[in-house]
């Protein structure tokens, strides 16, 4: 960060990375999305209710909830290993657990819900992306849901609470906390952290989470009503420009 | 996980929401109060460092293994620390053997990060030629009975199984690495705490047993260190928290982490 506080793609501290979404992208799918978020470029689909499989895992009383998040071998700068890493197999677990508190699972006894997050290009951030594209996957293929579940990371540089991160922050940073909450329910979803953090600094990053995740919110929704309400949404992207101009 | 079957569940977790609305546990503990904590150092000859941590009815063993190794390319200079952990298919009735599972991978992952992110281990000094030859610390931890919290019981039995590490000095002669003989305690700097606190039905309860885990919405672990800062956090299961829950977690966090850590110290002859 440089001595105006301007951050190195020329972002204030409390200013989002360009965000655009987009409903129904994946033909064969229930429901899709894509999210591009700064250089984060990430396709989420999900498939069911439908039969699950193994059967002898299914649930008497509610969906079995599957998710598997995954990056591209060419998502990263240096190829990646397409095999599942460890990394990939505890996101995939934290994803799932940030979005089954707004599914009425119980609506689908005795079935799978499979949810597919593929990061076809990584910035930083790309797990809160993904939860906020699968969300809006979940939401399309009309899954019963309490409240749309949106994803925002927090981090700190050069002393001082950011908003969402990029790559090289995340990397040179001294501090991340990827967060997802449901707006609607004031409830949080997914908490991870890494860096030291006063309690004071703690207590600010997760209200600049929230009032970031708020601004994501409003993206998705007007995503939404693009696809199922003609002319009931602005276009596409929204730019840092005109986020600047409402905050 | 056990095998749940949703009746009994139900059940059990009318029983437990019952007392913890009276302000109770099943086990007569205070909401953020800890249970008992046991801690063994020196349990394993053969390892650098080793800790026996029991938590209530939750033991784990952790050994330290600290031998030379080659840096990772984008740190040349820094020693490499490695944190695994082993739920054993003796530990519950349940468990069978197998390459670790999700919630396997989730605990050694997140007991790694409190130790890392903390900066516990200075490992910058553990380098023996930038590029070539750095300390290797690998701490493999074994769950041997399990009765909820092992993301705590392991932290701890990490910490304390680094704290009483003794590494070998090596030194280079010409290309090769020597070991001199000399057996030196790691460079310890901080001491990272993590406290565990679940959700009930909108009720926190501090060190979960397995019975209130099996029914429990959300958990959280909070790390801190030293100075009593946070240093590294992970929410789970499929639940969720008010953003005054956390605030609310990361205060015993603070509290009991400095309590706790004074324990370790003493355990571990750290003064």
């Amino acid at each position: 960060m440089d001595e105006n506080g301007i951050r190195t793609d020329g972002r204030r501290w409390d200013e989002l990375r360009p965000l655009k979404m987009e409903v129904g992208v994946v033909r064969n799918a229930d429901g899709s999305a894509l999210i591009e978020w700064g250089k984060n470029k990430i396709m989420a689909a999900v498939y069911g209710p439908k039969e699950m499989h193994p059967k002898h895992l299914e649930l008497a009383d509610r969906a079995f909830l599957k998710c598997r998040y995954h990056m591209a071998p060419f998502s990263v700068d240096e190829r990646k290993n397409p095999a599942p890493s460890r990394r990939e197999i505890e996101i995939s677990k934290v994803i799932r657990e940030a979005l089954q508190p707004a599914l009425f699972l119980e609506d689908y006894p005795r079935t799978a819900i499979q949810v597919y997050v593929e990061v076809l290009q990584s910035d930083g951030g790309s797990r809160v992306a993904g939860i906020t594209a699968s969300a809006l996957a979940l939401a399309d293929a009309g899954i019963n849901m309490r409240d749309l579940v949106v994803g925002c990371a927090v981090g700190k540089v050069d002393g001082k609470i950011v908003l969402d991160l990029n790559d090289t922050e995340d990397k040179e940073g001294s501090g991340d906390l990827p967060y997802a909450f449901m707006p609607n329910l004031n409830q949080v979803t997914l908490l991870q952290m890494d860096g030291l953090f006063t309690f004071d600094e703690f207590k600010q990053a997760l209200e600049l989470a929230k009032v970031g995740g708020m601004k994501v919110y409003k993206m998705q929704r007007e995503a939404l009503l693009r696809k199922y309400f003609s002319g009931g949404g602005p276009e596409t992207s929204t730019t840092t420009a005109e986020i600047t101009e409402e905050a | 996980m056990p095998a749940k079957s949703f009746v009994v569940e139900t059940i059990k977790r009318n029983q437990i929401v019952e007392l913890l609305s009276k302000g109770k546990r099943a086990d007569g503990r205070g909401l953020s109060e800890l249970r008992k904590l046991e801690i063994k150092t020196h349990v394993i000859e053969k390892a650098n460092g080793s800790a026996m941590v029991k938590l209530g009815n939750t033991e784990v063993l952790a050994g330290v293994k600290i031998d030379k190794g080659v840096p990772f390319p984008d740190t040349p200079d820094k020693g490499l620390l490695i944190v695994g952990a082993e739920v054993l298919p003796m530990a519950a009735s349940y468990l069978e053997a197998g390459p670790p599972d999700e919630s396997a991978i989730e605990l050694a992952r997140v007991v790694d990060r409190g130790v890392r992110e903390s900066e516990m281990i200075d490992v910058s000094s553990l380098c023996i030629k930038p590029g070539k030859w750095v300390y290797s610390v690998f701490v493999d931890v074994n769950i041997l009975n399990v009765d909820g919290n092992l993301f705590d019981a392991t932290s701890y039995a990490v910490v304390s199984a680094l704290l009483t590490s003794k590494m070998p000095k090596f030194v280079m002669e010409g290309d090769a690495v020597k070991d001199t003989g000399e057996r030196v305690p790691l460079p310890v700097h901080k001491i990272p705490i993590s406290v565990t606190i679940a959700n009930i039905n909108n009720t926190l309860v501090l060190d979960p047993t397995e019975q209130e885990e099996a029914i429990m919405d959300a958990r959280i672990t909070l790390d801190t260190e030293d100075g009593g800062n946070l240093c590294a956090g992970q929410k789970g299961e499929p639940g969720s928290f008010t953003p005054e829950q956390i605030i609310t977690a990361a205060e015993w966090s603070i509290a009991r982490g400095k309590e706790i850590r004074q324990q370790i110290k003493e355990a571990a002859g750290h003064a």
